[in-house]
């Protein structure tokens, strides 16, 4: 038996740490990070279980001098007209993106690709792309240039052809649609830069043999590319429907805001979370609502992912 | 001859579908800019004129009033820009050298356990506590209501752009370690002279994700700052958007002898020079942040 075989693993990770000490010294300041702000995360999901006191803010703590309190923090949030408000919410607004959005881009991606000039599709992609790099706050002051009460373009565009004026931030029932089109478009560009890319990935000999069957041009998208990229729509439609429980926080907040009067329809589980955790001040109480959002989270995106597996094992995330 | 007609025929079809899908991406792509082209001219305009008009295309009256004032004085915007500035640099080139290390062990074929070391990175990514524990942690470190807490959370570093880096370097050929290693030169000059500066194309684009990210970011601010002189440009955005706090911030210029501050154009303006940095690297935004984003999304 030769010496490295009677090694325990203890030993051969020392003797590779040692043999490789760079390697592993580069990596601290990552490891450190992942530490600190993953793993230590997990064990504070306890504090779901508990009435939350300050004093406890370490890891220790919450186990030793935890005040546990079973279930009443799971059962305050779902006896609340809230639970489900929210979690229709999130869901229903992320359903809403994941089909319009896959769709528009879709579509935009075989436009981009049937045309000609390439000046022409450079400077368009270049215009499409645009709104996915600013943030969503300064996307909020476009639509407030857009629906504001007072000063909006649309609303002088209504009281211009002779309708009436919209306070369009006190009507929930029109905020889905608001959100939808502020979605595709800040999204929809980069989505469709993603498929397009899928698209010039093909192998051409099919579209060729098209061409000289005298398929259309219709005929070619419709029944040649649009099948071939089906394994990258519907890979990149399942991780999306993976992690429908998690809302976008970042385009609620920005363009919602603290505005109670829209929260029947555009008020999303992490947009509730924020409130208890920063306005309320109940961190166990956010705990609770955040690990039945993870909870179901984590199952569908595994279920997404195996699902993804089964059909293209390429595509599969892990 | 019957051939011709009909090749004819399909050309003329074909054209008119030409002419459809080039207007429709000619008008979402229009439909892309006017927003912007609107802010713009909302910020120019003469606050006198919106007041009449609203916003507008085509102001009746322009004014570079509003650039004028947010250079003035002890002005939070200035601070807000500044803090941002020197937060995306600072930050951006230390997420930068953190992941670009830890990738280079990932991909390095003499570290036994670079798998297991990948797991480890890769199990942050899939399971997330929330922002809950994050908060908590986060005030137990210190990291509020200071600069570090602009710096260190969510930011700094990122497991996706780590695997996106070490993926890089694997597709390296394996013969420049080895030629490297018979030549006498060590890990860390491996590291720094050929595997780094041979991965730059996926360094620059990790770049721009993480500068884009602290950019931005206006999640640490609203989580963890109170103080507004450490307020980030993003966030003094969100709290400048309701009107009684931008009067408030106005109420000195007011008293210094001007009618009406020119709220709506200030504001307008502010986020016109927010979004000035990016238009600044929009080509290099084209040329690597859309690769890593083709990469990323199909296999992450």
């Amino acid at each position: 038996m030769s010496e490295k075989s009677r090694r325990t693993p203890k030993h051969r990770f020392l003797h590779d740490v040692i043999k490789n000490k760079f390697s592993y010294l580069i990596t601290v300041p990552a490891l450190l990070y992942v530490l600190v702000f993953s793993y230590f995360s997990y064990p504070y999901i306890a504090i779901a279980f508990q009435r939350y006191s300050y004093q406890n803010s370490t890891i220790w703590s919450i186990f030793t001098n935890g005040n546990w309190i079973g279930l009443q923090n799971f059962k305050f949030f779902f006896q609340s007209q809230y639970a489900s408000q929210i979690t229709f919410n999130t869901i229903y607004l992320n359903l809403l993106f994941i089909m319009t959005g896959t769709v528009m881009s879709v579509l935009l991606a075989l436009f981009l690709s049937e045309l000609r000039s390439r000046r022409f599709t450079k400077i368009t992609q270049s215009l499409m792309l645009f709104p996915n790099y600013i943030s969503w706050i300064i996307v909020s002051y476009m639509v407030l240039s857009l629906f504001s009460n007072q000063y909006g373009i649309i609303n002088k565009l209504l009281v211009g052809s002779g309708g009436k004026a919209k306070n369009w931030y006190v009507d929930a029932s029109v905020w889905p649609a608001i959100l939808v089109f502020v979605r595709i478009w800040k999204g929809a560009g980069m989505n469709a830069i993603i498929y397009l890319a899928a698209i010039a990935g093909l192998d051409s000999t099919l579209h060729e043999a098209g061409q000289i069957d005298g398929a259309s041009r219709f005929q070619i998208a419709t029944r040649i590319t649009l099948p071939m990229i089906m394994p990258t729509i519907v890979i990149m439609t399942m991780l999306a429907v993976g992690r429908i429980m998690f809302g976008d926080f970042g385009m609620i907040y920005a363009l919602v805001g603290d505005n109670g009067t829209l929260y029947r329809t555009t008020d999303i589980i992490d947009t509730y979370v924020f409130r208890a955790l920063r306005q309320v001040g109940d961190p166990s109480q956010a705990m609770a609502i955040s690990l039945f959002q993870s909870v179901i989270g984590f199952v569908m995106v595994f279920g997404s992912n195996a699902l993804v597996r089964k059909l293209y094992p390429d595509g599969a995330l892990y | 001859m019957e051939k011709a007609i009909s090749l004819g025929k399909i050309k003329k079809r074909y054209s008119w579908a030409n002419f459809f899908i080039s207007l429709f991406i000619l008008l979402f792509s229009l439909m892309c800019l006017l927003p912007m082209v609107l802010t713009l001219m909302v910020s120019i305009s003469d606050e006198s004129a919106i007041m009449r008009n609203g916003y507008s295309f085509f102001p009746q009256k322009y004014s570079l009033y509003a650039y004028e004032l947010m250079f003035q004085g002890d002005s939070s915007v200035v601070r807000g820009y500044t803090v941002s500035v020197l937060i995306t640099v600072v930050g951006t080139l230390a997420a930068v050298l953190i992941t670009s290390l830890a990738a280079y062990t990932l991909a390095n074929k003499s570290v036994q356990y670079r798998s297991k070391l990948g797991l480890v990175f890769f199990v942050p990514m899939i399971f997330s506590a929330g922002m809950v524990p994050w908060y908590l942690i986060c005030s137990r470190l210190g990291l509020r209501d200071n600069v570090w807490a602009l710096l260190i959370p969510n930011l700094l570093f990122s497991p996706f752009n780590l695997f996106l880096v070490r993926n890089y370097m694997s597709g390296l050929p394996d013969s420049l370690r080895e030629s490297a290693t018979i030549d006498g030169a060590n890990d860390a000059l491996i590291a720094f002279r050929i595997y780094l500066p041979l991965s730059l194309p996926v360094i620059a684009t990790i770049g721009l994700f993480y500068g884009l990210g602290y950019w931005n970011d206006w999640w640490n601010a609203i989580m963890l700052i109170d103080q507004k002189r450490l307020y980030p440009i993003q966030y003094l955005l969100l709290q400048l958007r309701s009107q009684i706090s931008m009067l408030r911030d106005l109420q000195y210029l007011a008293g210094a002898g001007y009618v009406t501050p020119p709220s709506e154009s200030l504001k307008m303006a502010t986020a016109v020079i927010t979004i000035g940095p990016i238009v600044l690297l929009y080509p290099f935004l084209q040329r690597y942040y859309i690769k890593g984003m083709v990469v990323g999304s199909v296999k992450g």
